[in-house]
């Protein structure tokens, strides 16, 4: 069994850590604190730490005039609820203004389990990927997200940083691991096929690549944690090399990470691909495993798909 | 007027109740006890007393329409449709499960007998003016209830709401506010307080009544007053404590979102059946 951590406790940690180093990071949350982890920072800072209630559309507008006004603002709640009910106010008080606020979401995706459709989020890569000027973010791991969370605060503009309600296998070495802005990093080399995944996917991608070894199947896998900026040249050069895409995510198939990369390489290295995730229907109640398997984003999921593949080629 | 043994019939139907919210979340490891128990006597008294409804026949021309704006309830919804007769009680033990029609926030898509699909906050309200300004539109004699948790007022959209059903003399819709003064950071006082939320409906043109909302002749009385109001909509603000009915889980935050441990629900299921076997002896 592979050692787990929460994506959402790594944010909570380098959030009090930040806040340590620079006074001027304040965080907001919409009475998820608990949840998101950034209840952290507010024992730690609670001068520093707006509730802004059950309000999301309210926590971004009050996010943005913290930032006008210089801070560094990191604003948290459930991806369905931050994304969704506060679109708007994240594309015209946020981004359009170009402002210093990172949105960090938890409980993205159908991992959320037995809460529900309503509050899966599904379709939150697409309608933050949409925005002029939005960064989005998803981390592969826990040791990702921390890193990922101080590269964040570091640079300016709004960023969308999507993370999950469970603790996930870890999949890079905290001490070895170095994330880099805008890269998409080959984590195994092979050239058959190449899966690109991305969050929860990177891990089951790695294993998928291992079975296929073992059926002399050789399989790249990438890991693309930064979906936009998107690394369209590790992703063209990886698709010359291979010839065959699976793009593997938690998320909606319209407008996610398979759309994200199908749009670079159908200009540049048009070839087949095959994209996992969930195929445009609302997610429901059950257990995270359950809905994993039954959505086929498994192992032998995405083993199906290269197969798909690799006859296309 | 009410007949004492009518309120203890509702009285014995909120003990029922609360044992179901326990048992099914105890069951399904989640959900959400504490505000299904806080509006408990609320929904006891209108499925079975107050609102014109049949299970047999969900979707009947001549029902009331009720809407669950504080969706993570569903617990005490969907508790109160089983004893009901909407679908077996037995049924209750499928909470959150694969396949279920009892989602873990309610779906009406998936469980005849819910009159909308909820679960983000602050979105009911403006459902249930939609189909109270359809009703009048119609020139219909339906009537249309809903509960909202207090922490859900804070939502801009509950007032956008507010101000709508003012507008347009939703005269036919009730709601009332489970004011258990608790949400999941804190109180509502500490997070973001909405007191006085009595006057902000007023100001917004509602009629405004307050109530303890475990006194079901307070309920009742209260919904009596809300039928023979012509102008206004009326909110029913109610008094309430979280985890109501069960000593250990009164006012406590914890409860808001975990269910309580086999050890806690035998506990819990005595107070239950002791509070029961009081209410039987007075039938
Ligand atoms: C739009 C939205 N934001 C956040 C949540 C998460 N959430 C579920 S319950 C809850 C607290 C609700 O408090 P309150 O309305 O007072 O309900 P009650 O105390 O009756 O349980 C929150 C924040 C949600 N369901 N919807
Ligand atoms: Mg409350």
């Amino acid at each position: 069994m592979p050692d787990l951590a929460g994506t959402r406790d790594y944010f909570g940690k380098t959030l009090v850590e930040l806040g340590n180093e620079n006074p001027n990071i304040v965080v907001l949350d919409a009475d998820l604190s608990s949840s998101t982890r950034t209840s952290m920072f507010r024992k730690a800072y609670p001068d520093r730490f707006f509730n802004a209630g059950i309000a999301e559309q309210n926590c971004i507008g009050m996010a943005a005039g913290l930032a006008n006004l210089g801070k560094i603002v990191f604003a948290s709640s459930f991806a369905m609820f931050i994304t969704g009910r506060a679109w708007e106010q994240i594309r015209n008080s946020v981004s359009y203004a170009y402002l210093n606020v990172k949105i960090a979401a938890t409980h993205a995706g159908i991992t959320v389990g037995e809460d529900g459709a309503s509050h899966q989020a599904l379709e939150d890569i697409a309608i933050m990927r949409v925005i002029p000027e939005m960064r989005v973010l998803v981390p592969a791991d826990a040791i990702e997200a921390g890193q990922m969370i101080r590269s964040a605060a570091e640079m300016p503009g709004p960023f969308y940083i999507r993370m999950s309600r469970g603790n996930t296998p870890l999949v890079f070495n905290s001490i070895e691991y170095q994330y880099e802005y805008g890269k998409s990093k080959v984590i195994r080399e092979g050239e058959d096929v190449a899966i690109m995944a991305t969050g929860i996917m990177v891990y089951l991608a790695l294993e998928a690549a291992n079975e296929l070894q073992k059926e002399n199947i050789k399989v790249s896998v990438v890991n693309i944690s930064s979906i936009k900026p998107i690394d369209e040249e590790t992703i063209i050069q990886v698709a010359k090399k291979t010839r065959a895409i699976v793009t593997a995510e938690e998320h909606s198939v319209f407008g996610g990470l398979g759309s994200a990369v199908a749009e670079v390489l159908c200009q540049h290295c048009p070839v087949p691909i095959e994209m996992l995730g969930i195929q445009g229907v609302f997610g429901e109640s059950g257990k995270p495993d359950e809905l994993l398997i039954k959505h086929h984003l498994t192992t032998e999921g995405i083993i199906d798909k290269v197969k798909k593949v690799l006859k296309r080629k | 007027m009410i007949t004492k043994t009518e309120v203890h019939n509702i009285m014995k139907y909120s003990c029922l109740i609360r044992r179901h919210i326990l048992e099914m979340t105890l069951i399904a490891k989640s959900g959400h006890p504490g505000g299904s128990l806080s509006m408990t006597d609320i929904i006891s008294t209108l499925y079975f007393y107050w609102l014109k409804i049949d299970p047999k026949k969900p979707l009947w021309e001549e029902r009331d329409y009720f809407v669950l704006a504080k969706g993570h309830a569903s617990p005490a919804l969907y508790s109160a449709m089983a004893e009901r007769g909407f679908f077996p009680v037995s049924y209750l033990k499928t909470l959150r499960q694969l396949g279920t029609g009892l989602q873990g926030h309610p779906d009406k898509r998936r469980l005849p007998g819910i009159e909308m699909s909820t679960g983000s906050l602050g979105q009911g309200l403006s459902i249930m003016v939609g189909i109270s300004m359809g009703l009048k539109l119609d020139k219909k004699p339906n009537r249309v209830f809903g509960v909202l948790g207090d922490g859900e007022c804070q939502e801009g959209q509950v007032w956008e709401a507010a101000m709508s059903a003012a507008h347009y003399n939703c005269s036919n819709l009730t709601i009332f506010i489970d004011k258990n003064n608790l949400q999941i950071d804190g109180t509502t006082d500490e997070i973001m307080s909405i007191d006085p939320i009595g006057k902000k409906f007023e100001s917004f043109g509602w009629n405004v009544l307050t109530i303890d909302g475990h006194n079901i002749l307070e309920i009742v009385s209260a919904l009596e007053k809300a039928e023979n109001e012509t102008k206004k909509p009326t909110v029913i603000v109610a008094n309430t404590v979280k985890g109501k009915g069960v000593s250990f889980m009164e006012h406590q935050l914890c409860f808001h979102g975990s269910p309580c441990t086999d050890e806690e629900f035998c506990i819990a299921e005595k107070e239950l059946k002791n509070a029961l076997g009081e209410i039987t002896c007075q039938i």
